[in-house]
């Protein structure tokens, strides 16, 4: 603590204004002493000696006049092993640590170890006495889970520095002292495992940021075929509620095939974090073989705990990501929802008086966003290794329109854009992607020409069904019919992919490379068929066998006879097939 | 003795504020006016002067009237003795029982700690096809009716209530009509579960301060019951009544509205409220069903629209039935997969049928030529809108289940359905 001492001159909702007698910074935690307990809160504005700050609990109780404490210190979370498989509350918060402590409720004012005291680690030392370091350069390394963790000097040790002594290879906890290090000016620094950084500060020790160029992939058709992300890259799904904005958010936790995943579940239920929670543990990640939980970070500051603190969570977590891309690993950042942490800065700002912008968010909401998604980025570290972090949020636009600031603000920033209709979702339409309306900058397991020769037929098909509507289908072409029937086609068995069926819910892209080439044949060939009835019945038929083979296993007898039959059953009525359509086949092979 | 103040130095709507010193922020006072006294809370401190909402309003308070800090925040007694029982929203008797004061708890506590729920394992049985069979209802789930005004959703309620098999139902009253609240006390009276019922009623003729305490006052029992064991089910009508109070004290405390003259928070207070619905590992339960009123049949109206962001899905009631296109229960695959082997399968398959029969109509009002196909579904959308839609259905999940193969069986062909062979082969019923 400092030596500034404060005293509570008013309280309103959330934000408790201080009158301080001496230095405070920005953004400097304070604590409230109310009774026996000490409430965490964040100094958001300085005006002379009042001190406005807002309480990351409930501040029931607070009387003017109660002593305020200043620690010094910008809001920070504790970097080091032990991170992977925890959860947390948006301070970073153990959670069950503090259920063990206060029971089924979250009781004000309780702050536990983000990291574990007493476990022991098995350091192996890399640098040797006299190397000369920097921030963010590996002292030794420690296993966590399947990962080699990297201890590093601290980022905030600005300067260069020389190793006076380094321990050897053995177990250590998190507080024991590993390194000393010595600065320019000849004084010694005492290095542990573990290290503070604020939130609130992107973490920069890398050598450049590169394109985003590799696939991320997701095992979900529609986005690694259509709208793909990239490792590095940033992308958003905004949707109504009951789209499936949560749904796709969990698959992809799951199957995307990246090293870490971190869960910001921010202002939303408590009962989807509970499914990943209960669910993770018995998961596999095919890439290591370990439990899925030991690959993922939950930060869960769900709708009805504090509102400041949900403000936090999402910097807490995308902290945690940055750090882990200092040791060269692809983490995936996934928060659900964005809007609830804009609107979060919204109840703060109304307290504060600021002017207020479109449907009362602040000003800067932009500004905010743009910065937050720029944390996303694929590095080259000193040692020539990458690392990324890519970024994904939901956004829960007010009445499902996307005319609203936090959508438009976040769709200026993003690399790509998923974004759910509820005509989609209403139809069972899953992942209810809008295939016309969503799209992304970045290169998929498909090269653009082809998935743009395929997109081609779900516009014309989509522009025929509007066609049908009005002059009925008395009046439309056979010509026409046909094309629509290839669009529906291509929607239902291709962009729709059943997340609750085991075999459907992840599909490698080498499997997503032979159904889209299958589909590509059928989109190409040309059909004669005697009358609309008869066209419609064979493509029900042949969607209903193509549905049968995306349910069966990859690999298998089985699929491999179902996709023979397909074929056979297509090359049966096709009478042509197009040039383009077959130079696409042909690249697939 | 607390230390009485004499001297209003506001009033503004229904808050008001006063000089004093060492209040608490959340603390409650007692007002005493030309009316009688009533509570107020205090809602904000600014150096000495503490401003308060007067739970009977601030209508007739009069400068010069007294007040006194109670040195607690608002609080409700919690006994056994509840049950049966009938309050306003200050907790204060409405029938003519005893004023209750022992056992005092707090109202508005902290929330539940994430890792210590539960994923939700169990369906309640309403016998509404609507709900049992396409969105099935599920013990700890919280979910609002959506509705215009008109619509028999207090009906809706009352019979889930006396259908559901639960310990225990608490009814939250919100600018209920006085109608509205005898319908309540008689239904509940005559099946015969007024026993099981604890009633917190703010009608709409009560001051409007009063309806923004019923919720925390209703869930803050529940919890209280849940953690001894019982299954508890929340009812609480009607939601948007809570919302304009809401907005009410915003606007005359002037803040910011954000969207309509709503509050910037009005989806962290519904989501405050929503959120206690739980089931404890080692104890009870909370189900909440809340009716939310659209203005206009709007959707996108902020509060429907905020509440739909929160809750476990909705029901739509509109036409007096449960609409299956808007309706959605977002945790019935956690309990659809164990009741019948063709439960999904018919919930997806009829649903989708159904909407083809809904695209069909829209055709036909267009004039445009009936095929032979849109005859079936024009037969199989009447059959679905009175064998499973109409509310006076009443029958088991299983028998909905024999309901819906005969339906499908009268208008289709087995492979028309689009249902694995699978599963038509073992329940398509057998032509006599
Ligand atoms: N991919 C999917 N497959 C099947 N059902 C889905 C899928 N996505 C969503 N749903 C259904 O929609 C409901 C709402 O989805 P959810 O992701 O919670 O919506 P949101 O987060 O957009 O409000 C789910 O509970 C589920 O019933
Ligand atoms: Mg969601």
């Amino acid at each position: 603590m400092t030596n500034t001492k404060g005293a509570v001159t008013g309280v309103n909702g959330n934000m408790v204004t201080v009158r301080v007698d001496g230095t405070v910074a920005m953004n400097e935690v304070a604590y409230i002493l109310v009774a026996d307990k000490k409430l965490k809160a964040e100094v958001i504005r300085i005006r002379g000696d009042q001190v406005q700050t807002q309480v990351f609990e409930m501040t029931k109780g607070i009387k003017v006049g109660m002593p305020v404490e200043f620690s010094g210190e910008m809001l920070a979370v504790a970097l080091g092993p032990g991170l992977l498989g925890m959860i947390y509350d948006g301070l970073q918060n153990p959670l069950p640590e503090v259920a063990a402590k206060t029971g089924n409720f979250l009781e004000p004012g309780v702050y536990l170890d983000a990291l574990p005291r007493d476990r022991k680690w098995a350091f192996t030392p890399s640098a040797k006495p006299g190397d000369k370091l920097e921030r963010a350069d590996t002292l030794g390394t420690v296993p966590e889970g399947a990962f080699t963790h990297r201890i590093m000097v601290p980022f905030g040790m600005l300067g260069s520095y020389t190793v006076k002594s380094i321990k050897p290879a053995g177990s250590y906890t998190i507080h024991d002292e590993v390194a000393v290090l010595q600065d320019e000016s000849g004084n010694s620094h005492s290095v542990r495992m573990s290290f503070q950084w604020p939130v609130k500060r992107a973490i920069d020790c890398y050598v450049e940021r590169l394109k985003p160029v590799e696939p991320m992939v997701t095992k979900t058709r529609i986005i690694d075929t259509f709208f793909p992300v990239a490792k590095g890259g940033t992308y958003c799904i905004p949707g109504p509620f009951g789209a499936g904005k949560t749904v796709l958010q969990q698959v992809t936790s799951r199957n995307a095939d990246v090293d870490i995943v971190i869960l910001a579940a921010c202002g939303e239920r408590a009962g989807e974090v509970v499914e990943t929670l209960k669910e993770f543990p018995e998961l596999l990640d095919p890439k290591t073989g370990k439990s899925l939980m030991e690959r993922t970070i939950i930060v869960c500051n769900t709708s009805s705990m504090p509102v400041a603190s949900r403000e936090a969570s999402v910097y807490t977590a995308v902290t945690m990501a940055e750090y882990y891309r200092q040791m060269g690993l692809n983490v995936l950042l996934l928060a659900d929802s964005t809007s609830r942490w804009a609107q979060a800065m919204r109840e703060m700002s109304g307290r504060l008086e600021e002017i207020p912008g479109e449907e009362a968010f602040p000003a800067y909401l932009e500004s905010v966003i743009a910065s937050f998604y720029e944390r996303a980025g694929i590095v080259r570290l000193k040692d020539g290794a990458t690392g990324s972090v890519t970024i994904g949020g939901t956004v829960s636009p007010a009445g499902g329109n996307f005319e609203e600031p936090v959508t438009q603000a976040t769709l200026k920033v993003v690399g790509a854009f998923h974004g759910l209709s509820r005509e989609r979702s209403d139809a069972r339409k899953y992942p209810a992607i809008h295939p016309l309306d969503s799209w992304s900058k970045y290169e998929g397991v498909m090269q653009p020409s082809s998935v743009a020769w395929a997109h081609h037929y779900l516009e014309r098909g989509t522009e025929v069904g509007q066609m049908m509507k009005v002059v009925g289908e008395e009046g439309t072409s056979i010509d026409d019919y046909i094309i629509y029937l290839k669009g529906e086609f291509l929607d239902a068995v291709y962009l729709q992919q059943n997340s609750f069926d085991a075999v459907d819910a992840s599909v490698s892209p080498e499997r997503q490379k032979l159904s889209f080439s299958r589909v590509v044949r059928v989109l190409g060939s040309s059909f004669s068929f005697k009358d609309k009835e008869e066209a419609r019945a064979w493509f029900n038929r042949l969607r209903q066998s193509f549905l049968d083979m995306n349910g069966i296993e990859w690999g298998k007898p089985a699929f491999k006879d179902a996709d023979k039959a397909i074929v056979a059953f297509m090359d049966e009525r096709a009478t042509a097939l197009a040039p383009e359509a077959k130079r696409i086949i042909e690249s697939l092979e | 003795m607390k230390k009485v103040y004499s001297r209003i130095e506001s009033i503004t709507g229904n808050v008001i504020s006063v000089r004093a010193q060492d209040v608490a922020y959340g603390e409650l006072a007692s007002v005493s006016t030309r009316f009688g006294h009533s509570l107020a809370e205090v809602i904000r401190l600014e150096d000495d002067l503490v401003s308060l909402q007067v739970f009977a309003g601030g209508r007739g308070i009069s400068t010069g009237d007294e007040l006194r800090f109670l040195g607690n925040p608002m609080r409700v007694s919690f006994s056994d003795s509840l049950k049966g029982r009938i309050f306003n929203g200050a907790g204060e008797p409405r029938d003519k029982g005893p004023a209750l004061a022992e056992n005092l708890i707090p109202i508005g506590g902290p929330s539940v700690n994430p890792t210590n729920r539960i994923i939700p394992r169990e369906m309640i049985r309403t016998g509404i096809p609507m709900i049992d069979l396409f969105n099935t209802l599920v013990k700890s789930q919280k979910l609002p009716i959506f509705s215009v005004s008109g619509e028999p959703y207090n009906q809706l309620l009352a019979r889930i209530a006396m259908q559901a098999e639960v310990d225990l139902i608490i009814l939250g009253g919100m600018g209920l009509k006085y109608d509205d609240y005898l319908y309540f006390k008689e239904a509940l009276e005559n099946g015969g579960a007024l026993q099981k019922t604890i009633m917190f009623v703010h009608t709409a003729a009560d001051p409007v301060v009063e309806c923004l305490m019923v919720p925390d006052i209703s869930l803050a029992v529940a919890e209280r019951f849940a953690l001894k064991g019982l299954n508890v089910l929340v009812l609480l009508t009607d939601m948007t009544n809570f919302a304009d109070a809401l907005k009410e004290i915003a606007i005359t405390q002037e803040q910011v509205p954000s969207n309509r003259g709503y509050p910037g928070d009005l989806y962290s207070q519904l989501a405050a409220r929503y959120e206690k619905a739980v089931d404890f590992a080692d104890a009870g339960s909370i189900t909440t069903l809340a009716v939310t009123t659209m203005p206009g049949d709007d959707v996108t109206h902020p509060v429907p629209d905020n509440t739909g962001y929160i809750t476990e899905g909705q029901f739509y009631l509109k036409g007096g039935r449960i609409e299956p296109f808007g309706s959605l229960s977002r945790l019935k695959q956690m309990v659809n997969g164990k009741t019948r082997s063709d439960h999904r399968a018919i919930m997806d398959g009829m649903i989708k049928l159904f909407s083809a029969y809904r695209d069909t109509l829209e055709k036909k009002s267009m004039g445009f030529q009936m095929s032979a196909w849109d005859q079936k579904l024009l037969k199989y959308g009447e059959l679905f809108e009175r064998e499973m839609m109409d509310l006076s259905v009443n029958v088991p999940l299983e028998k909905a289940l024999d309901k819906g193969w005969e339906i499908l069986a009268s208008c289709f062909d087995p492979q028309e359905t689009g249902l694995q062979t699978k599963l038509l082969d073992q329940f398509w019923p057998k032509k006599a």
